[in-house]
């Protein structure tokens, strides 16, 4: 239960009393607490700094080491304090959660030893408070990130024995990995700089003869530029067919975007030995290879995919407004270029980037007018997706960045092996010691029994003022031969059932269903909490399923069960329809379910004398322990 | 000729007027300008309300708690309440928790009223002690007074049939949807007809306090359960 529950929970009970002069059935009897305890301090010693809590302040979560009888493993006897052997500064925000309700986030700790303060008592992370929770998570994703990096230049420095094709592939895609790799990186890089080149220097005016016009260099030295493009091209095949021959996957590696440039970049080549015709246009593909060295642009445009979308269909928007709006203001004026639409699509566009090449200039005062807006917002929404690419480029960066850092991997290894030896060595010292002291620890027990039953107390008290409302709500017919009965809290799953067949009189058990120990959960009757039995029901659990009936001496014929379900895998109902009347006990030996199970504990049986004898019994074996955060 | 002249102006009055009505807008928008009366800055609440409770010798004197009982009940309400004063929302807030299933903000309602005795809008640390003592260790005569009051929304004296009505509609609505029998429309208000044939007496229509607490007392069953919670603390 949340911790501002469990504080207005004498509340809550205390204003049921309203419900008592309306009600027309008796009510359940409260659960006893058996001890009353005093509200005790309890002293944490965490590595000499001392905390102290009241014991209710740790009870309000049972569900962690802190709140449940796990932390007597921790007790000291001769300082009779609570000893843990932690951080005492993390241990602060763990502490502030049980007093506050509310989980923080240090900001100056370490996400991965936060983590491991948070799960050596046993609270989730999840419940982080929406103040911190967001820079958790960036600050754990970061580090995941880092992490998985990490493994991966750890796999590509460790497999010790591969195919010549998967040492070929790994050249390729990663050049840091051997010389030979890079090497062969830095051969192709220069081949490719040396075919842009040459497509660049092709089209220069290169000197004239004395009677033509000049002519491009290209033309001039052809068999020279042959030569050359001839021997880029022989050089790029070779390398596009070794990496199709080592690629994992040829499939995907031909479908992968940089070996399609490749081809696109050398095929024209091919094409133009054939066909002798169209020359230009495979000079304008080889430049296309540059783009094998722009890898981390690629992926920065990759990843900011979405930003750049924006941008662009906010441009859109932007262009083909401003070039209505143009085109109707300028339309009146003579001799305007703005022609149509379309055409002052054009104008918005120069103006829009800042250019302003003055080919198209308003002149009506209106289409100034708009022209100066336009040239404003214009600078506003091109600047504004930027900062966003920018970021994006800078983390990509500074991860390819650590990447090449750790190309040294002969000390890479080294470093490994180091860390290994040494933690081989403390751990074989820890298990040794921790063998033999094991046997010197003593154990505390006593305020284990007592710890239990308080928290299912506070959890049946709960259960108890439902039951109350239940009874509250009751439906008496004074003029229909309807048995009365009172409502009561069911799952879902079973209310539609029983709202499409309610024509028949079954009264198949009901399930209570509990989910207030997860506060405000937003659907209608959810059963999130798991739900443990207590022992000794599971053990008796035959003999526990007597109904208990009683008779309402006002309303003749009530009759309730208290029931405990089983929680199983088939949601067959079908064995669960029990007449009103029946007097047997029921089936539980049919695994049927219902999810929720609720601890009901028995009602006084009424009679005209008045004193109310409870079964004391089974009620408190019945209680069953229900396990929330 | 002229109407080419004026197809021009028109054109650019067009564009001044949708010029001069963007603009405005958009000092609207950037909050420079306020057409309406009341202003942005009206959103300072009262949300830094801070109440001291008297001193812990008056409350002891006022209600029927020990000192220590006191003490924890202060702990744990200045605990969820830092500021001293819990307001409805709260309330509402706290009732839902414990009832998921169904809707307990009605209810709340009537209760966060029965225990603000003062109507002030807030139920500071002694009114909730003062009702806390009725309830739990108050006499059957004061239970029930507390009750009725509860049920007396407009505190006239008389609990009409609308009013408990209203209180049956909230009651049921805690309930919420899933239940077994389906709630129907009519259940409210029969459980009501059953409520004023027991309570009513002289069969006026209303139920005055003491009409309620003579039928109380009569009934078994309300006598019991009034002594339920009392262990609470």
């Amino acid at each position: 239960m949340a911790a501002g529950v469990a504080a207005w929970l004498p509340f809550a009970r205390a204003a049921a009393i309203g419900w008592m002069p309306v009600a027309n059935l008796p009510m359940p009897v409260a659960p006893i607490e058996k001890s009353k305890r005093q509200d005790e301090l309890i002293i944490l010693n965490v590595s000499g700094r001392r905390f102290q809590t009241w014991k209710n302040t740790l009870d309000r979560y049972p569900d962690t080491l802190l709140g449940s009888s796990e932390k007597e493993f921790f007790y000291n006897e001769e300082t009779k304090e609570y000893f843990f052997d932690r951080d005492p500064d993390m241990f602060r925000s763990v502490l502030n959660f049980y007093r506050t309700g509310k989980l923080h986030y240090p900001r100056a700790e370490c996400i991965s030893s936060y983590d491991e303060e948070l799960a050596f008592f046993g609270i989730i992370p999840e419940i982080i408070g929406d103040c911190c929770y967001e820079e958790y998570k960036d600050r754990k994703r970061e580090n995941a990130e880092r992490l998985m990096d990490d493994q991966e230049d750890n796999k590509d420095a460790k497999l010790p024995n591969m195919t010549l094709r998967e040492t070929m592939w790994r050249a390729f895609e990663n050049p840091h990995t051997s010389t030979m790799a890079l090497v062969f990186y830095y051969v192709t890089g220069f081949f490719i700089a040396v075919s842009v080149i040459t497509n660049v220097v092709e089209t220069v005016p290169c000197g004239s003869s004395p009677n033509m016009k000049e002519v491009p260099c290209g033309e001039r030295y052809t068999v020279a530029f042959f030569c050359m493009d001839t021997a880029c091209v022989m050089i790029f095949t070779v390398e596009y067919l070794m990496r199709l021959f080592a690629a994992p996957s040829r499939y995907r590696f031909m479908r992968s975007v940089m070996s399609i440039i490749d081809v696109v970049a050398i095929l024209p080549y091919y094409i133009g030995l054939v066909m002798t015709d169209n020359e230009d246009v495979s000079g304008a593909f080889v430049t296309l290879r540059v783009f094998r060295g722009l890898r981390i642009l690629g992926y920065t445009l990759k990843s900011c995919a979405s930003e750049l979308g924006f941008l662009l269909f906010s441009l859109t928007m932007a262009i083909i407004i401003f070039a209505t709006v143009m085109f109707y203001a300028e339309k009146g004026s003579s001799s305007s270029k703005f022609t149509s639409i379309p055409a002052s699509f054009w104008y918005t566009i120069v103006t829009m980037t800042t250019l302003g090449y003055g080919d198209m200039v308003p002149k009506t005062i209106a289409g100034k007018i708009f022209g100066s807006i336009c040239s404003l917002s214009g600078v506003l929404v091109i600047a504004l997706p930027v900062p966003v690419i920018v970021s994006n480029f800078s983390r990509i960066y500074h991860q390819n960045q650590r990447a090449d850092k750790r190309r040294a991997q002969k000390m890479q290894k080294a470093r490994l092996a180091r860390i290994r030896l040494s933690k081989a060595g403390s751990s074989n010292a820890f298990l040794h010691s921790k063998r033999n002291g094991l046997f010197n620890e003593a154990l505390e027990f006593t305020e284990e029994q007592r710890l239990s039953k308080s928290t299912s107390l506070l959890e049946s008290q709960h259960h108890h003022l439902l039951h109350c409302l239940e009874k509250t709500t009751v439906s008496a017919h004074k003029h229909t031969h309807i048995k009365p009965y009172n409502h009561e809290f069911v799952d879902e799953q079973y209310y539609q059932q029983s709202y499409l067949d309610s024509g028949l009189q079954n009264y198949p058990s009901r399930s209570p269903s509990l989910s207030s120990q997860e506060g405000v959960t937003g659907t209608c009757c959810t059963r999130r909490s798991k739900k443990l039995h207590s022992p000794l029901a599971n053990a008796s659990a035959p003999a526990q399923m007597q109904p208990l009936k009683q008779t309402h001496t006002h309303q003749q014929g009530l009759q309730e069960l208290s029931t405990i379900h089983i929680q199983s895998l088939s949601t067959s109902r079908s064995s669960l329809n029990m007449r009103v009347d029946e007097q047997a006990p029921l089936n539980c030996q049919s695994s049927q379910i219902t999810t929720a199970i609720i601890s009901i504990p028995t009602p006084p049986v009424t009679t005209p004398e008045g004193d109310a004898h409870l079964p004391a019994g089974p009620t408190h074996q019945n209680v069953v322990k229900v396990s929330a955060l | 000729m002229l109407s080419a002249i004026w197809e021009t102006e028109g054109l650019q009055t067009v564009g001044i007027v949708v010029l001069v009505f963007a603009s405005i807008k958009l000092l609207h928008l950037l909050g420079l300008i306020s057409f309406s009366e009341d202003s942005v800055e009206d959103e300072l609440e009262l949300s830094a309300v801070r109440h001291r409770p008297e001193g812990l010798e008056q409350l002891e004197a006022q209600t029927r708690f020990s000192r220590k009982e006191l003490q924890i009940l202060y702990r744990g309400f200045k605990n969820e309440c830092p500021s001293g004063v819990v307001n409805e929302e709260t309330f509402k807030d706290i009732y839902a928790q414990f009832f998921p299933q169904g809707d307990a903000s009605t209810y709340a309602h009537f209760l966060f009223n029965a225990f603000d005795t003062d109507h002030n809008g807030s139920v500071s640390f002694e009114d909730f002690v003062m009702g806390l003592s009725i309830l739990l260790r108050g006499t059957i005569q004061e239970k029930l007074n507390w009750a009725f009051n509860l049920y007396d929304i407009n505190k006239d004296g008389y609990i009409t049939k609308e009013e408990m009505l209203d209180i049956m509609k909230a009651i049921y609505d805690m309930m919420g949807k899933c239940t077994y029998p389906v709630l129907r429309e009519e259940t409210p208000r029969q459980h009501v007809e059953v409520f004023f044939q027991k309570m009513d007496k002289n069969k006026d229509g209303v139920v005055t306090i003491d009409e309620f607490i003579d039928c109380c007392q009569n009934d078994e069953n309300i006598m019991r359960s009034m002594h339920l919670f009392e262990n609470v603390l």
